[in-house]
């Protein structure tokens, strides 16, 4: 690879599959459950991951040599808060619409684990480049899953992606419904967001048996 | 051996620098980014009442409101005046156009009234200002009126543009941070333009409102004198929310509306 070094590939690939925050980690599962009702929400907060992750790994590796080990929790916490509160300053002030659809997100992304996670485990550790990377590579990681499991809980509880009715009209009983479909109300609750990811969790772990743990 | 910055002394300097620093920094883009946000808010709410009153570029079965570079022209267009109901308890005891609210309130315009503020002042006691726009569209005349209530998470707010009979004409619905798939869609299309055409008023006269029902019989909402609209299946408290904003709101509103028919 030309640009990237074999280990600077793999801080991007690995966190993908067999290092993924949520299925192997089990990091970020709050916001997971939470806003993966619908696609285009999964779609929003992993774009917004991307960021305050990307960033914050190179602000908190910039200043590895300088915090001090007894605050850098809270300095780390200081890091993402603040980056979230530019986010949303400049969402508010240049696009409202997009500040708007994340609303809630915005301020889920300080609680998500994934973020603090990094910066601790790697992001202390690394240079920035490096840093930048892994949270680049965590970062997509985190959105594939949460985008998966947005795409069939929305398809299957409301029988729409991104808003489009795929399936047919529910009312006007067109499409799968003239057939006797029903959506599911259940996935549109956040424990069936827990199922579906426990069902991701078990299809990886049956087709690499490497990543099941010993007892 | 210890490193120089694990010592008492450093990490106290580090976390002033560091809270100097940030708060600076939070505080100057806060400041200069205050005008910006605050006319994006101010457009906000003139889209939101243009949008009650069917003045919307609705598609499909998308909700969409009319683009921020006409809405103010627009607002023009279609908003013929805006009044202003002084509420004593359940009483209106003045009643105030655009030019006289603005002239006593350093030329602020009505639609601009904190409705939240205002809730606030009636439980303390304290007069309410009610807004009411009047807006004229294909010869027919709308009466829009804020609504502001309480959901699952936090705020839940809209508009509900009336007739002289206090039928509904359309209704538009925000939330703060109501749950995406569940509560959060009081803002899809199918949800909103449930309310058309539903009264408000019983046979007998009094106020009755709209309620949000779960299992109704009616789930095309084709009864429109049933004071039922069907609900959000998985979204219980914030349909709960929406019926008791219309409800505890527009009921204040009923003095003006009788005096309208006399």
């Amino acid at each position: 690879m030309g640009l990237l070094s074999k280990k600077d590939s793999i801080l991007l690939t690995d966190p993908l599959a067999d290092n993924n925050p949520i299925t192997i980690q089990v990091l970020g599962i709050c916001s997971a459950l939470a806003i993966t009702a619908e696609l285009k929400a999964s779609i929003v907060m992993s774009i917004s991951v991307l960021f305050v992750l990307g960033l914050g790994n190179v602000v908190i590796s910039l200043m590895r040599n300088i915090i001090p080990s007894k605050i850098r929790i809270i300095v780390q916490l200081i890091v993402v808060a603040t980056l979230v509160i530019i986010v949303d300053l400049v969402l508010k002030a240049f696009a409202y619409e997009l500040s708007k659809t994340l609303s809630v997100f915005v301020g889920l992304i300080i609680t998500n684990c994934i973020i603090m996670g990094r910066f601790e485990a790697f992001a202390l550790a690394n240079g920035p480049w490096r840093s930048f990377l892994d949270g680049i590579g965590n970062a997509v990681g985190y959105g594939v899953i949460l985008i998966a499991v947005g795409f069939f809980r929305e398809l299957l509880g409301s029988g729409t992606l991104l808003g489009f009715k795929v399936l047919g009209d529910p009312i006007e009983k067109t499409g799968l419904y003239a057939l006797g479909y029903e959506n599911n109300g259940f996935m549109l609750l956040s424990p069936m967001a827990l199922i579906v990811v426990g069902i991701i969790i078990w299809i990886q772990r049956s087709r690499n048996t490497a990543l099941i743990e010993e007892n | 051996m210890s490193k120089r910055t694990d010592s008492n002394g450093y990490t106290m300097i580090f976390a002033v620098i560091m809270v100097l620093v940030v708060g600076s920094l939070l505080a100057f883009l806060a400041s200069s980014l205050k005008p910006t946000i605050q006319e994006n808010e101010r457009i906000e709410k003139q889209q939101n009442i243009l949008y009650a009153m069917g003045v919307n570029e609705n598609d499909g079965s998308n909700a969409n409101f009319v683009s921020t570079k006409v809405a103010g022209a627009e607002f023009t267009k279609y908003v013929k005046e805006q009044l202003v109901l002084v509420v004593e308890g359940d009483k209106v005891v003045q009643q105030q156009n655009r030019a006289e609210y603005m002239a006593a309130n350093n030329n602020r315009e009505p639609y601009l009234i904190d409705v939240k503020k205002q809730q606030t002042n009636a439980k303390e006691g304290k007069v309410r200002k009610l807004p009411l726009f009047i807006g004229e569209k294909d010869g027919k005349m709308f009466y829009v009126a804020p609504i502001r209530g309480k959901g699952l998470w936090d705020a839940i707010w809209g508009y509900i543009s009336l007739d002289e009979n206090m039928v509904v004409q359309g209704a538009y619905f925000d939330h703060k941070g109501e749950t995406p798939g569940l509560g959060a869609n009081i803002k899809q299309r199918y949800f909103m333009d449930d309310f058309i055409g539903e009264h408000l008023i019983s046979e007998s006269g009094k106020f009755k409102g709209v309620t949000v029902a779960k299992g109704n019989n009616d789930p095309k909402n084709e009864d429109k004198t049933d004071y039922e609209v069907d609900a959000i299946a998985g979204a219980t408290i914030t349909g709960d929310g929406v019926s008791a904003m219309i409800k505890k709101d527009l009921a204040l509103y009923m003095p003006y509306f009788k005096n309208l028919k006399k």
